[in-house]
């Protein structure tokens, strides 16, 4: 087989791609799973936004002569121990954990696809550095590095992205290498080196449109994880300080009052699972959909 | 002196469930195995000739399912059988050879231990005998040293190995009748010849009955005197092996013939059949390989065609099977002939 | 090679790595913006008091000498003083080690007990009814933070229905261990079966689906032998890998459910710590969970190499 010329292996490779994409455009209003998960995760989201206008108190308004009651027109899930409504604080929970989830994982996921293709397209000396840093960072719980260096650091939001993009870019550079060395031995891969095409041009106008795919779907299940992350350090108190509204500082107070007003802590809690199950069908969807057939 | 057949299939069907629909991957299959007969059954991947296989001992793949037919083993019909029936038969009448020996073969068991499996389970030897039965199977086979070999474990064996060892265990429940899913298709050629020669040997030695499956016709023409031609989940052609490669009758197995490379006949080039086998999920009206025949007229696409009677034990799949007759007298496949 | 000489060959592997831990724990203490020992100190210090501590910590000395006295103290055991208790971090760290060991166990075998069988009926069952349900199960667990599914327990099992489990503490004696524990042992485990019951049910079709199984079958035996026989001991091998893998995620949810659960173990000690400013008891915990996973991996390694005789060959 003769060795076929640069702009050849452009095309092979191209309608790779495009293939791809042609099928996700027509299927995905038709796939439940991504569906139901674009709505949950829809309705949280728009919550979170329109905020100011959906709710009737502000987060951090106490009204101390209307303690720890039940829901009423006015407070529709109660107040809290300092009169604050509950739902106010709900909501605008939501815009802390999720602002701060959705932007944490943008790092770790530049940062980790980076460094995985780079390990598995070159192999050798810079797989095994890069895998040396990837075992490091696997030998600690996730928790207890995130909230140890959240310690070191201090709390407070930006320390918080720092050490989550320290702890989380491992996974995606995992994925990424395992996706990089099974492409490699694949057709359109040995068209393009035989085509000439330089490393760069082979690396992120050919291999790394074919294997975003799954960072992109691990992302999904990341950000679950780093809300979390968020909503754990709020209850340890390592996380966004009160009196700003977090999910996790929430419960953490709520737990107090456990026995007699168990909502306090529940609510916010359902509204994790809630916002993370719209996020794992989002995930489970976009799997289904972006799997070549 | 003719006896009953050991196997035959009437009209199988078999259906798969796919995303994109149902597809009928064998439609009306039909054909006999004699006792101590090699039947070869040839085809391209996705003619059904592996499914049909699999049918034939049970064990279809997920998502496939047998939805009409027959087919009568040893005298019992294993379609309408209860699992428990179709499972007796396995291994002690029918068994099969696999064509990936590394990934049929229980990767954390002894290869001694998988060729006693079935004598100490199925035919109730003590352990000791299973484990003599095992070492005399490794020897009819071929394998030396087969008492320090019985203790190996399948990767710690090369490749011609496993695939002997496969061929022992289908033997080891001394069945009527082998399936041989392409089992040399994995292996180096001067092996496959080694297994090929094997097989011949041990069927004509232990009277067993053989179906081979193979896309390869220079093998089935090395292992069966019989064969059937399969496209698109049809038989198109049946006969000994030796008159339809002289005189196929079936423009697909003239296709087939044309693009083996035969050192005996010098050619100008290669011929290979334009176009690619049909979706089965929309297979095309009439003839199933009229959009890439030659010969193709009108007659060919208005109907369904039957397996037609062309000569002695011969049937071909044509309206026009004296075309291919023809095309074959001006230019001979096979020299001499 | 024999197993010996693997076991040999990991522990050489290790070795780098638990080269970097320490490094990274090491490192902690000085990303902590400012003067550690001021932050320590609080603001009320004098100069003087600040230059002593830092001087007594090695703190005026070059990084990779004050790296190696601290290399050279580990070596020896040493993991430096409590500020708040003035006694040794290790000290504090071996005396509630055992309470964090009890739940991590417990977690385990529980953990194990509830996804394996889910994890094999929805592989068997493969496409039908049970098989979704029982996958539907992840979707709805993975968003369950840790420490909410052990406040809904607490709630459900230490508040109402009987109260058959105390709210918190330690207890005293085996079985006040086990009722203590109980709760706490079963939200770890919780956390963890939608991730196993996922990565298990997808290794075991792979198991079922494979051609030695079909080989199995031809051989006309049993479905029973078919599976105790050739599924089951390769279903394991690769149930030892999940698990492994795992388990360094068990160990760190042990660290928010003990702050849940109010349990002595050396997670509360670190958040504990974490609040008083205890720099040298944070860092010997961490690197203690450092190094019980990377334990939990090496036992990991050689049980996968003792099963799977495949290993040893490479």
């Amino acid at each position: 087989m003769s060795a076929i010329s640069g702009t050849q292996a452009e095309l092979l490779v191209h309608d790779s791609v495009v293939e791809h994409r042609r099928g996700f455009r027509h299927r995905w209003y038709r796939t439940p799973s991504f569906v139901a998960g674009l709505t949950i995760l829809g309705i949280v989201v728009l919550a979170a936004l329109a905020a100011p206008l959906i709710t009737q108190h502000g987060p951090n308004d106490q009204d101390l002569l209307h303690t720890l009651q039940g829901s009423s027109s006015s407070h529709w899930l109660g107040t809290d121990d300092l009169g604050r409504d509950v739902w106010s604080r709900l909501v605008y929970g939501a815009r802390a954990d999720l602002h701060i989830a959705f932007l944490a994982v943008v790092l770790p996921f530049i940062i980790g696809t980076l460094v995985g293709l780079l390990a598995g397209y070159y192999g050798g000396l810079t797989d095994t550095f890069a895998s040396f840093f990837v075992n490091i960072v696997v030998a600690f719980p996730f928790y207890v590095l995130v909230i140890a260096l959240v310690f070191a650091l201090g709390s407070g939001s930006r320390n918080i992205y720092i050490a989550i993009t320290i702890v989380g870019w491992v996974s995606y550079t995992r994925i990424i290498r395992g996706e990089v060395l099974v492409a490699k031995r694949k057709d359109y891969m040995l068209a393009a080196k035989s085509g000439g095409l330089s490393d760069f041009r082979i690396l992120f106008r050919h291999l790394l449109p074919n294997v975003i795919t799954q960072s992109v779907i691990y992302a999904c299940s990341d950000i679950v994880l780093d809300i979390l992350a968020i909503v754990t350090l709020g209850y340890l108190g390592l996380g966004v300080q009160p009196p700003t509204p977090d999910w996790g500082n929430m419960i953490a107070s709520g737990q107090t009052y456990l026995t007699t007003h168990w909502q306090l802590a529940t609510f916010p809690g359902i509204a994790v699972v809630f916002t993370a199950l719209g996020l794992a069908l989002l995930a489970d969807g976009l799997a289904d959909l972006l799997r070549p057939e | 002196m003719t006896r009953e057949p050991l196997v035959r299939v009437r009209d199988l069907q078999v259906e798969f469930q796919l995303a994109r629909g149902v597809v009928r991957a064998v439609d009306g299959v039909s054909f006999d195995v004699e006792p101590g007969e090699a039947l070869g059954l040839v085809g391209e991947s996705g003619s059904g000739k592996t499914v049909t296989l699999r049918a034939l001992v049970g064990l279809l793949p997920r998502g496939a399912k047998l939805v009409g037919g027959t087919i009568e083993v040893d005298g019992v019909d294993v379609t309408a059988a209860s699992d428990d029936t179709q499972r007796e038969l396995r291994g002690t009448t029918v068994s099969m050879i696999f064509q990936e020996p590394m990934t049929a073969l229980n990767p954390v068991m002894r290869v001694g231990d998988q060729i006693a499996e079935e004598p100490l389970v199925r035919l109730g030897m003590s352990r000791s005998a299973a484990k003599a039965r095992a070492l005399e199977l490794m020897a009819l086979v071929g394998i030396p040293d087969p008492k320090r070999r019985a203790d190996a474990y399948p990767h710690e064996l090369s490749g011609g190995l496993r695939q002997r060892i496969m061929i022992a265990i289908a033997l080891s429940g001394d069945p009527k009748l082998v399936l041989c899913d392409e089992p040399t298709t994995a292996l180096d050629v001067t092996i496959q010849d080694q297994i090929l020669k094997l097989l011949r040997q041990l069927q004509r030695e232990l009277d067993v009955s053989l179906v081979f499956v193979s896309h390869d016709l220079a093998v089935i023409a090395q292992t069966c005197r019989r064969l059937a031609v399969m496209y698109a989940g049809q038989v198109v052609e049946t006969g000994p092996v030796a008159e339809v490669f002289r005189e196929p009758r079936h423009p697909y197995t003239l296709g087939l013939l044309r693009a083996v490379p035969d050192f005996e006949i010098v050619r100008d080039k290669l011929a290979s059949i334009p176009g690619a086998p049909p979706d089965l999920a929309s297979p095309p009206p009439g003839c199933r390989f009229h959009p890439r025949c030659p010969f193709v007229q009108d007659d060919c696409i208005a109907n369904a065609v039957p397996l037609i009677e062309v000569g002695d034990h011969r049937a071909a799949r044509c309206l026009h099977h004296e075309r291919v007759v023809e095309d074959v007298r001006r230019e001979p496949v096979i020299a001499g002939g | 090679m024999t197993l010996g000489q693997y076991v040999g060959r990991r522990l050489l592997q290790m070795i780098p790595v638990v080269f970097g831990v320490t490094v990274l724990v090491f490192f902690m203490i000085h990303l902590v913006p400012g003067d550690p020992a001021r932050t320590v100190l609080g603001i009320q210090a004098t100069p003087a008091r600040v230059a002593l501590v830092r001087h007594s910590w090695g703190l005026d000395k070059p990084l990779y000498v004050q790296y190696w006295k601290f290399m050279g103290r580990i070596a020896h055991g040493n993991l430096g003083d409590s500020l708040f208790y003035g006694v040794s971090a290790g000290h504090l760290v071996l005396e509630r080690l055992p309470v964090t060991l009890w739940l991590i166990v417990l977690s385990t075998i529980l953990a194990v007990a509830i996804s394996v069988p889910l994890a094999a009926i929805a592989a068997v069952k493969a496409d039908r009814p049970t098989d979704h349900v029982i996958r539907a199960v992840p979707l709805v667990g993975l968003g369950f933070p840790p420490f909410f599914l052990g406040i809904v327990l607490l709630l459900l099992f230490g508040l109402h229905f009987g109260r058959p489990f105390p709210v918190g503490g330690y207890g005293n004696g085996f079985f006040g261990h086990l009722r203590s524990m109980f709760l706490p042992a079963l939200t770890v485990a919780l956390v963890l079966t939608p991730i196993l019951i996922r990565s298990l049910r997808a290794s075991l079709l792979e198991v079922l689906e494979s051609e030695y199984v079909t080989t199995a079958r031809s051989k006309g035996l049993s479905e029973k032998r078919v599976l105790r026989k050739h599924a089951l001991r390769n279903a394991v091998i690769s149930m030892v890998s999940v698990l492994g893998v795992n388990i360094g995620f068990l160990v760190g949810g042990t660290l928010v459910i003990e702050q849940v659960f109010a349990l002595p173990g050396i997670g509360q000690l670190m958040i504990n710590s974490i609040f008083q400013r205890d720099f040298p008891v944070v860092q010997a915990v961490t690197l203690v969970f450092a190094i019980m996973v990377v334990l939990v991996y090496l036992f990991t390694d050689i049980a996968h190499a003792l099963l799977d005789p495949r290993v040893r060959f490479d």
